[in-house]
């Protein structure tokens, strides 16, 4: 697989629940190695979009392509079989355990039959260097005692231990302050650096110009565009998301009148 | 805690922490970040073991009610262990009393009216336990019944099923030698020296294995000094345990001969009591078995995380409502375990047997020891201490008054106090 293929490709995704068409034939391409935005207002579709992708809900219709071949994705362990993880906004620690338990969650390393503490110890180690975290004081301490920014951080280390290959992150900065955010905006990028297709939602503009690579714009349940960060700025990514168009690029205004709008 | 939140340092590098004075401190700042674990409830215990031994030196402190209050401590330590299980989840098990009850009487009726073999009968007991959890776990994780309800029920039932099998109003011996032995005999001097030596053998070799192979991999470990310092004072607390239980604790009345240990008996004469009670070594057996599968199995691990945060549990893949059920499974098999202690104790299953306050002294026993009733923090070893904390009371408070009024007053604001420890440590916790 070259840098220049996606590893994820959607095309023609449709999905409703019940009456109401929540994506219409959406398409989005995530290439491997660069940071992909997902912009769009509340109720514009985007969580459903990564639900479908982890596989927490099925789409309708449309086709899912993950490193080019055609993928069935129906259960979140169809994705984690993939390679596809999700930071979820409320980042799913347990409070009660430390960093290395947290990390290893579900999928404890056991030899006979015991915890192997030593090596998920080492390996969570591993992982957090390869990162270039240096903001945890220990990986024996517990969650509770970690900032905002540190448990961002062990929930996104969480995602790549697995040798994951397209990491999603929802919202991963919207509870921080200046400092983790820049913070876990630099893992992002790192995420990216190391060859990870990286799909990140964020309704900070700021972050999305700051790390993305390209950015796709949901408006009204249907993909108004996806284009290179070079070629847009911050208002005409604005202007995406609260009008689906901007100048050119995303939805005629015909188009977006015709779709039956939830 | 403020002089913890460091954002800009590397993971430390490989190396033995410091020797035992980092121990020591590192301690403290855990106990004041909120993280109490045990404390109160030793402070606790050490306070109350001097208070009554100050007040009643000649009743309380004495060879004999030592053992006695071993004794009376063991069924609520097996019944809070259960407790714990349950508690972790941050559930509650209302009906573990009359669990234990339930199936001390399953037990003696499968002895007497069975004629099965004891062995037979134990298993059929202890059974009676597990069903009932499995019940219990069943309702709370597949129907979404809250557990304070469903045990609430069960705490009623479960007195009628008693009833229904002992019969109004009777008692059914317990018919069993060796289950009999358990609450009423002691082991040999040397079976005690021996389960001291293994005890410490065994941690010996276990913590050191654990902490040579963190060095192996490069990891920081306990340094060599805080190891020697732990193993030694557990080696010295329970030597000074056995030691204890193996002197002649028989109250020898003047003008009367004691018995010789060994050998023919003369008669008249008043035999001698001594060595360790059985009930200690099986609560010994169960802490140890019960904290290996609370602390290094993946099933004790998903046990705390679930505790700590279900959803989180349920997306990493953890079958939460699985680990519910096995959890109230343990618990009532633990109770029905306490429930061969307490028909072992009084000879016999009675209606009461199991009911009165002993749910609640468990349930204060797993608290005070230290296990959260919010879910997901508590250890196998909270129900001993706890456990010993309100044998302790139990057993100090009728030296000194009689009035239950008070005994019951006392008891109750224990456990308050440690609930509000409980809720205090968590705010602590959470504010930093």
């Amino acid at each position: 697989m070259t840098a220049d293929s996606p590893i994820l490709e959607l095309k023609g995704i449709n999905k409703s629940f019940g009456a109401v068409h929540v994506l219409h034939d959406v398409d989005l391409t995530v290439m491997p190695g660069q940071v992909t935005a997902l912009v769009g207002d509340n109720g514009a579709g985007k969580s459903t979009l990564i639900k479908g992708i982890a596989g927490i809900y099925s789409f309708d219709s449309g086709d899912y392509f993950f490193e080019g071949k055609r993928a069935q994705v129906h259960d979140p362990k169809d994705a984690n079989a993939l390679g596809i993880e999700v930071v979820y906004q409320d980042l799913a620690l347990c409070d009660n355990l430390d960093v290395v338990h947290n990390m290893f969650l579900g999928r404890e390393e056991t030899k006979a039959g015991t915890l192997d503490e030593i090596d998920m110890e080492k390996r969570a180690t591993d992982t957090l260097k390869g990162l270039s975290v240096r903001t945890l004081k220990s990986v024996r301490q517990q969650v509770s005692s970690l900032s905002g920014g540190q448990r961002q951080t062990v929930a996104i280390a969480r995602a790549v231990l697995w040798n994951s290959k397209m990491v999603i992150l929802d919202e991963p900065t919207a509870a921080l302050g200046v400092a983790q955010t820049e913070q876990v905006l630099n893992l992002v990028r790192r995420l990216a650096d190391n060859g990870l297709g990286v799909i990140l939602i964020s309704h900070n503009m700021n972050d999305v110009m700051q790390v993305a690579d390209s950015v796709a714009c949901l408006y009204l349940g249907q993909m108004a565009a996806q284009v290179q960060i070079s070629e847009v700025d911050h208002s005409s990514i604005v202007e995406l998301i609260t009008m689906g168009r901007s100048g050119d690029i995303g939805i005629q205004l015909d188009d977006a009148m015709t779709g039956d709008v939830a | 805690m403020s002089n913890h939140q460091t954002t800009d340092v590397d993971i430390p590098e490989a190396g033995d922490r410091g020797g035992i004075g980092m121990a020591v401190g590192d301690y403290f700042s855990r106990v004041k970040g909120g993280d109490v674990g045990s404390l109160p409830a030793v402070l606790g215990l050490v306070v109350l073991f001097l208070l009554f031994t100050a007040l009643k030196p000649d009743t309380f402190f004495s060879f004999f009610n030592f053992a006695n209050l071993l004794n009376q401590s063991a069924a609520i330590i097996v019944l809070a262990m259960g407790l714990v299980f349950v508690l972790l989840l941050g559930e509650i098990d209302l009906s573990a009393g009359f669990t234990a009850g339930t199936a001390a009487a399953v037990l003696a009726v499968a002895l007497s009216n069975w004629g099965l073999a004891w062995p037979l009968a134990l298993l059929v007991g202890l059974l009676t336990g597990t069903v009932i959890g499995l019940f219990i776990g069943s309702l709370v994780a597949r129907l979404g019944i809250p557990s304070f309800v469903v045990t609430l029920a069960m705490f009623l039932a479960l007195q009628g099923v008693m009833l229904l099998i002992i019969g109004e109003g009777g008692t059914i011996r317990l018919r069993s030698d060796v289950l009999l032995a358990i609450m009423n005999q002691n082991m040999p001097l040397w079976a005690g020296w021996l389960m001291w030596a293994l005890v410490i053998g065994g941690y010996l070799l276990v913590s050191w294995r654990a902490i040579a192979g963190r060095r192996k991999a490069g990891l920081r470990s306990t340094a060599t000094s805080v190891w020697i310092a732990k193993a030694l004072s557990l080696a010295v607390l329970l030597g000074v345990l056995v030691f204890v239980l193996n002197q002649q604790r028989q109250i020898v009345r003047p003008g009367k001969e004691s018995c010789p240990s060994v050998g023919e008996a003369p008669v008249g004469c008043i035999p001698v009591i001594e060595g360790v009670p059985w009930a200690v070594l099986v609560v010994l057996v169960l802490v140890v078995g019960l904290t290996f599968v609370l602390g290094r199995t993946p099933f004790g691990r998903h046990v705390y995380a679930v505790g700590g945060n279900a959803e989180a549990s349920r997306r990493a893949g953890i079958n939460v409502k699985m680990i519910k059920i096995y959890c109230f499974m343990i618990g009532s098999t633990l109770a029905a375990v306490a429930g061969v202690l307490l028909a072992s104790r009084d000879n016999s299953v009675s209606p009461t047997t199991g009911g009165a306050q002993t749910l609640l002294f468990a349930v204060g026993a797993a608290v005070i020891g230290g296990t959260s009733l919010f879910g997901g923090k508590g250890k196998v070893m909270d129900a001993v201490v706890g456990g010993l904390v309100i044998a302790v009371i139990a057993n100090g408070l009728p030296l000194i008054t009689q009035q239950s009024g008070i005994q019951f007053v006392v008891t109750g604001f224990v456990l308050l106090v440690a609930a509000g420890v409980d809720a205090i440590s968590r705010k602590r916790a959470s504010a930093t």
